[in-house]
């Protein structure tokens, strides 16, 4: 994936593997639902057509975190299942792994959900998600022309 | 202090047939324990169509910020997960383990009948053995 240039945001990028490409695909989703970003690198199966693909994914990921918040052990009161719940509230999950991909998931207090799916031996990569995250803030949001809720070009 | 919260046992429709709680804060009723199962099952299910590659078995391994849910799924399409301490190691260990226990004390039970509550004593009293054993050691490091 290419990055710019470290010096115009103030994080610095992570250090990129040796092996080159390692994602096989990113999503970006907003508050309600609507893809605003979807790029793949790597997917030699393909089931469904994007759209149906896009909205089982963000599906998926609303039904994780609705679990993952009830099914806190840490946490005494918890809501009924499959109420909304506001970003940042509850427990929420941050990566899970099957034997052929890992999905790593980020989602800023404003709802915005990034999803990166790569190869399943892949470490920790909420630093790099913060990463993408401000990339978006720095060329997306503060883009004049951008209006919020449409995909992004 | 448990370094696992909570087992579950779900059939291969999606039922729940096992729930042991080990000490979690939010210990659930019934009818909770339940619709989670059958949450998790379909997740599991979703999660094989979304995979950018052939021969997906579904999820392993769900990490959150509180807990991590492991989750072994045997070839008959029966669910073990367990909920447990982020960082937990040998979980996967432990849940073969309990694999083995399954069929050995439920599976030859000649009461027992196929996909429906687990409700064997020798089952219960060896399980409670295999999670203490892993407590221990873990513990005892």
């Amino acid at each position: 994936m290419q990055f710019f240039g470290g010096s115009e945001i103030s994080p610095s990028p992570p250090v990129p593997t040796a092996s080159g490409n390692n994602a096989y695909m990113l999503y970006i989703f907003n508050r309600n639902g609507v893809c605003l970003l979807y790029r793949e690198w790597n997917r030699p199966l393909k089931t469904l057509n994007s759209h149906q693909d896009h909205k089982l994914m963000f599906g998926l990921l609303f039904s994780l975190k609705s679990l993952t918040a009830k099914m806190d052990p840490t946490c005494v009161d918890k809501g009924n299942l499959g109420v909304p719940q506001l970003p940042g509230q509850g427990c929420s999950f941050h990566s899970f792994r099957t034997n052929t991909y890992k999905l790593s998931f980020m989602e800023s207090p404003s709802g915005i959900k990034i999803i990166l799916v790569t190869h399943p031996r892949t470490g920790d990569l909420r630093e790099s998600l913060k990463y993408i995250y401000n990339l978006y803030v720095e060329y997306v949001v503060k883009n004049p022309l951008y209006s919020p809720g449409t995909p992004i070009r | 202090m448990a370094a696992i919260y909570s087992l579950y046992i779900i059939n291969k429709s999606g039922g729940l047939i096992f729930y042991k709680d080990y000490g979690s804060a939010g210990r659930m009723d019934t009818n909770d324990s339940l619709r989670l199962a059958s949450l998790w099952h379909s997740m599991h299910a979703i999660s094989q169509q979304l995979s950018p590659v052939s021969g997906c078995m579904g999820i392993e391994l769900l990490q959150a910020d509180t807990f991590d849910l492991h989750c072994f799924q045997s070839l008959t399409g029966t669910k073990f997960f367990v909920v447990c301490e982020p960082g937990t190691p040998h979980m996967e260990g432990l849940l073969k383990h309990i694999y083995e226990l399954y069929t050995d004390y439920v599976l030859k039970n000649p009461f027992y009948e196929m996909e429906m509550p687990i409700r064997c004593e020798l089952f219960d009293v060896n399980l409670a053995q295999a999670v203490q054993k892993d407590r221990v050691a873990l513990l005892g490091r």
